[in-house]
């Protein structure tokens, strides 16, 4: 056990609560490119644990819900909030926001606005790491409703049945959308299903995020042996599915009992009880992290808007033409 | 497979043609592998993939499960990190297991992520009628295809382009999507590997013509040229433009030659409604509204699913009695 971990691990927890904690804000300002933005508040622990057990040129997809796990990743703030805000300035030009964030600099394979749809996207990078023999790992993030979806299972099975360097890591957060866990599936034991397929299992259910983390690396680098693995981490969607959501199919009580699962209050107990930081200290990190995300905010409200050419680039590569605009077909019918 | 190292060939089978390209694509680049089911131990349904695996190994030529959605996804993913995949789905049809991986994924990676990243694949399958495969196998979904930006779409009818289209999608960077044509494989045609007058995107005009221009693409292109025979015996001239590609579409090859001819005739396997014959017939009224003596026609497959029977299979695509009917009508 390092003395370093710990504070790390609760860093970054931080650091996602507070960045979510922006985006809300972004979108009471209005100015948020819309209002599909899913917030991992709450669900800190898997990203955090996952994502730094990870190593540096690992690569990832993740869900809808994925702020958590870029800015576990390395994501910047800056970029991200600005692609949210759909500005020039952030990670996609502002054309795949919240839900289609993505940097290939950093192993984000990008994240998914259809449920499971990313997932065979990193059973086909372990493939070229196998065959390129490069060492490195693809994770795809997703959530208990992809568990339902049949490509997860496609994907499972080519991953055991080609011994990929792939780890499928679900973040069970009790809800798709507005639907509890317990009405969508028949038996709620995900780890049966995986291994089954033969895959190396992990169930995270408590709010150790460090002891989470070991065994999540195990997981990881058994994968790069080419063990591939599943990983399920609970945890408590703290609010609603997206902005708007306001959880009108669950109990405020249940809300209120559940939102005492948190990881990183649990993480900053464990820190003053070991004696590794006093509050003092998690009071001057947690500061800093706010002046990050206030920086931040700042970028991404500065950051200009695109222009409107912009609709046509990247449809197809840089060598080839753009699409031509529907104004300028027509323009060109009523001049014949 | 002999004369893997010919340059020209009188007469090649497209089959042969396609299985060249993807053998001299795989000894060029290292980075291609060819993914699919049944496509290495038994060389593809229809034989495309013979001996591949004997060549190159099943490392680069992978048999895989029948995962329709997986197999393009996974084949993106591995275009999005280092190689260049050729992903087979067996038949056209089962774009309707994978079509989030097509149009959701595939298609739209580069301009969601902001062009940060491209997936430079071929996804191969064949369509059509002509083997009684019913309704679920013997189906022209190019329009689906053609629907979703993002995605390049080229359909060969003759074996030197089916050669050069796939040798050509095999170095670009945009994801294809190669529709091969099972009553094609057996037909034969030449095959120059230096072809100088081969251009992606560009349209072949087989036949020139002054009174009618059939306008047709994959198979059909067949029908057309065998009907602008017997319409030039009762001397109508036809042109006859075979489309190669329909994303890139060559717009200008067609207006040109309707502008000329002032009439046209759309023949494809498709379904008539909302589909690449529709599209091409707008795009002639559009351009062409002025000058065309008779409205445009699309003779297409009927609007209903495919039938076994072959006798009714038959007549619900285009027949070339058809098709010459109905141009001498246009001619008229």
């Amino acid at each position: 056990m390092s003395n370093t971990l710990l504070p790390a691990l609760y860093n970054t927890m931080r650091r996602i609560r507070t960045f979510e904690e922006r985006v809300s804000e972004l979108f009471i300002k209005g100015e948020s490119a819309g209002t599909m933005l899913h917030l991992s508040i709450g669900e800190e622990l898997g990203p955090a644990c996952v994502g730094t057990a990870m190593k540096n040129n690992d690569t990832f997809t993740t869900h809808h819900r994925g702020h958590g796990i870029f800015i576990a990743r390395g994501g910047n703030p800056d970029k991200m909030l600005a692609e949210i805000a759909g500005k020039k300035d952030g990670y996609c030009k502002g054309k795949g926001g919240s839900m289609h964030i993505a940097d290939m600099k950093l192993g984000h394979l990008g994240a998914n606005a259809i449920v499971g749809g990313g997932i065979p996207t990193v059973v086909g990078a372990a493939m070229s790491y196998k065959y390129l023999k490069e060492e490195r790992v693809s994770v795809a993030f997703f959530g208990d409703g992809a568990m339902q979806q049949g490509i997860l299972y496609e994907s499972m099975n080519m991953a055991a049945l080609w011994k990929l360097p792939v780890v499928f890591c679900c973040i069970n957060n009790q809800y798709g959308m507005g639907t509890k866990i317990e009405d969508a599936v028949g038996i709620k034991d995900f780890s049966k299903r995986a291994k089954s397929f033969g895959l190396n299992t992990l169930h995270i259910n408590d709010l150790d995020v460090e002891d989470a983390y070991y065994k999540s690396k195990e997981i990881i680098e058994s994968a790069r042996k080419f063990q591939p693995g599943f990983i399920e981490v609970e945890c408590y969607r703290f609010f609603g599915h997206a902005r708007m959501d306001k959880s009108p199919y669950r109990k405020e009580s249940e809300e209120k009992e559940k939102r005492k699962l948190d990881p990183i209050s649990y993480a900053k107990s464990k820190l003053i009880k070991n004696n590794i930081l006093n509050e003092n200290e998690i009071d001057k990190i947690d500061n800093n992290i706010m002046n990050e995300m206030d920086n931040a905010m700042e970028f991404a409200l500065k950051s200009p808007l695109n222009d409107e050419k912009e609709i046509f680039k990247d449809v197809y590569s840089k060598n080839d033409p753009m699409p031509v605009s529907v104004h300028e077909k027509i323009k060109k019918i009523l001049s014949n | 497979m002999s004369d893997l190292k010919k340059n020209y060939f009188d007469k090649i089978t497209y089959r042969d043609a396609l299985r060249l390209a993807m053998h001299d694509a795989m000894l060029e680049d290292k980075k291609i592998i060819i993914m699919g089911e049944d496509i290495a131990k038994y060389g593809g349904a229809y034989g495309a993939t013979k001996d591949l695996l004997n060549l190159f190994g099943n490392e680069r030529v992978i048999d895989t499960p029948i995962s329709e959605s997986a197999i393009v996804g996974a084949a993106l993913g591995a275009a999005m990190s280092g190689l260049r995949p050729i992903a087979e789905l067996m038949y056209v049809d089962f774009f309707g297991m994978s079509m989030d991986q097509i149009a959701n994924q595939l298609a739209k990676i580069r301009y969601m992520f902001g062009g940060q990243i491209s997936a430079p694949m071929v996804l191969r399958a064949q369509g059509g009628t002509g083997r009684s495969g019913g309704a679920q196998h013997s189906q022209s979904l190019e329009s689906w295809i053609m629907h979703t930006p993002g995605l390049y779409l080229t359909m060969p009818a003759k074996p030197n382009d089916a050669y050069h289209l796939l040798r050509h999608a095999l170095k670009i960077d945009n994801p294809t999507i190669f529709i091969e044509h099972k009553l094609l494989y057996n037909t034969s045609g030449f095959l120059d590997k230096n072809d100088p007058n081969f251009l992606f995107g560009k349209a072949n005009v087989l036949r020139e013509g002054k009174d009618i221009s059939i306008i047709s693409y994959s198979r059909m292109t067949n029908f057309a040229e065998n009907a602008a025979d017997q319409l030039n015996k009762e001397n109508i001239s036809v042109e006859v433009i075979d489309l190669r590609t329909l994303n890139p579409l060559d717009r200008e090859t067609i207006i040109k030659s309707v502008k000329k001819t002032k009439r046209a005739l759309v023949i494809s396997e498709s379904y008539y409604t909302s589909s690449v014959p529709s599209e091409i017939t707008s795009i002639i009224f559009e351009n062409c509204f002025k000058i065309l003596k008779k409205p445009v026609i699309r003779y297409t497959a009927e609007d209903t699913p495919v039938p076994v029977a072959p006798n009714l299979e038959k007549n619900y695509i285009p027949t070339i009695e058809k098709i010459v009917e109905y141009s001498k009508k246009l001619c008229n």
